[in-house]
């Protein structure tokens, strides 16, 4: 055997390959499955926190009737509110893997290959979004057994799994740039939890943004949770509505999802040096 | 764009330079490693091989200077660079989730090697490092020795013309050393393959090294084969070639390097 011809490639035909991006960004996707598929342990221990959120803090303000939820009896308008805090929740800490990847010299190799960086990027944001559907069924199945009137139609099941995906996707993508910046697992964790709990209570996961001060109206309205939050509103149980309207949903967490994959892809190389 | 040079040349750097702030990791650099060649790259902590290293398979850009692996520019094709080029860090880099077959898998995929073919080449990725039968177990069940021959497999997937290995055989045991050196040889031999090394190891230097420069405070201090710097420093030991050109020791050694070099030898136990 002998080695290939050595014929310098352009960089930019390269780059800006389809295939060889979706062709990398696969490799990556069904590495992360083979090793999601060997130890799920994650996905089962990750599902105590919704769980606790639906029987613990649904059941007591449930009762209250304090919180205005339109036509939605408190349970339904709870529900998705936690799907989507608990795809935040998977997808936040997942900037801590390309750090303990880097720390143990797989991210090198990945960068020392042709790979396109936005590859390696989306790579890791679909397997995210693969994690976050897993979770996504056992919230289902917490929601069906306290009788949660769910939307069962193949449209809208279709369209909770693409929200599930664009926003394990978008707060993974977010979650990498921020291990880009930091660097180091202690500061990472510290920016984990400081971040995951403003995003959840600014916004509309668990009461409408209707009663918020103004100014966490603001913040809210600039939360992208909030828009998977309404998304999932509209499409999971039924008589569910959206307030922001199911396009602009689609339109914002793709653009900021697009964002910050771009912003990432330019990150990633730096934190190997 | 001028890109391809001589056939003949592998590695060639001019006045390759790198700061960090004050700090002048690598001064000025000017090396020619011709095809083929087995080129180790020696030198105390701190004396910029591993961020030459890092310049030459793109993973940092240098400040100023240039450098052409396999005919390809570091600046102006990073990704030729890297298709034509194979890498094995100094740590221990393999998944230890995952089997060593699925490992390869992974970097076939991304270096494009047909799917038709990826099977075969993977089997006979395992099979040239003795890793046949370890092939379906998962990497975290594997020995120190058998990693470093798992990585070197998957660096050669896709038949690059320049290998860099940084520090190869630290924290190995002396037999699972002289297996990797063994098999790097026989890369040579049979792929042709030009491979530029790193190490501590003053005699794996002269065992493995067609030629070898060693560097000090980021220069070279010397250059040429194993016999030539010895008649240079009039002796016939190695390690006394290093401490003629190197300095008998150096407190430059940083302290990440010093940390990561320990945790590999931890992590191989």
């Amino acid at each position: 055997m002998s080695p290939a011809p050595g014929k310098p490639h352009g960089d930019w035909a390269e780059r800006l390959n389809p295939a060889v991006f979706l062709r990398d960004t696969a490799a990556i996707v069904s590495t992360e499955l083979v090793k999601l598929r060997r130890d799920p342990s994650e996905i089962v221990t990750r599902s105590i926190q919704p769980a606790l959120w639906l029987l613990v803090f649904g059941q007591v303000f449930g009762k209250l009737h304090a919180i205005p939820t339109g036509k939605l009896d408190y349970f339904s308008f709870l529900a998705p509110g936690i799907l989507a805090q608990s795809v935040l929740f998977i997808a936040i800490f997942f900037g801590i893997s390309v750090i303990w990847e880097r720390d143990l010299g797989i991210l090198q190799k990945l960068l020392a290959s042709p790979a396109p960086r936005g590859a390696l990027v989306l790579g890791k944001a679909v397997s995210a979004g693969m994690r976050a559907l897993a979770q996504g069924v056992i919230v289902y199945v917490m929601a069906f057994a306290m009788r949660i009137q769910l939307n069962w139609s193949p449209l809208a099941l279709g369209g909770v799994m693409l929200a599930v995906m664009l926003g394990a996707a978008l707060f993974s993508t977010f979650s990498l740039m921020f291990a880009c910046l930091v660097k180091t697992r202690e500061r990472f964790m510290g920016i984990g939890q400081v971040m995951t709990m403003p995003l959840f209570f600014a916004s509309n996961a668990i009461y409408p943004i209707s009663i918020m001060p103004g100014w966490l109206k603001v913040v809210a309205h600039l939360n992208p949770l909030s828009y998977l939050v309404d998304l999932l509103r509209a499409l999971m149980v039924q008589g569910g509505t959206s307030t922001f309207g199911i396009g602009t949903d689609l339109a914002v967490l793709t653009g900021v999802l697009t964002a910050l994959i771009l912003v990432t892809s330019k990150l990633y190389p730096t934190i190997v040096r | 764009m001028p890109q391809p040079t001589a056939d003949s040349i592998a590695i060639q750097t001019n006045r390759l330079t790198r700061s960090f702030g004050s700090l002048v990791a690598v001064r000025e650099l000017n090396l020619v490693v011709p095809s083929g060649e087995i080129f180790g790259l020696l030198g105390p902590n701190g004396a910029g091989k591993t961020t030459t290293i890092k310049m030459l398979t793109t993973m940092l850009p240098p400040s100023s200077g240039t450098a052409t692996v396999a005919g390809c520019s570091v600046l102006a094709n990073p990704v030729g660079v890297r298709k034509h080029m194979g890498y094995v860090s100094q740590m221990i880099s393999a998944d230890g989730a995952l089997t060593g077959f699925e490992n390869l898998l992974l970097f076939a995929r991304i270096y494009g090697v047909p799917k038709a073919e990826r099977k075969k080449r993977i089997d006979d990725a395992l099979a040239f490092m003795g890793l046949t039968e370890a092939g379906g177990k998962l990497v975290r069940t594997y020995s120190g020795g058998m990693i470093r021959r798992l990585e070197i497999a998957q660096s050669m997937l896709h038949r690059p013309q320049v290998l860099f290995l940084d520090e190869p055989t630290i924290g190995l045991d002396p037999a699972a050393r002289h297996q990797v050196r063994d098999r790097l040889k026989e890369l040579r031999r049979s792929f042709g393959a030009t491979i530029l090394v790193t190490t501590h190891d003053m005699d794996e230097a002269e065992d493995l090294c067609d030629r070898i420069a060693i560097m000090k405070s980021g220069l070279i201090a010397a250059e040429g084969s194993p016999e030539e710097l010895k008649r240079q420093a009039g002796t016939e030991s190695m390690d006394e070639v290093f401490i003629h050109f190197a300095g008998e020791f150096s407190d430059t050694a940083n302290f990440k390097d010093v940390a990561r070099a320990r945790k590999t030898a931890r992590r191989l136990g």
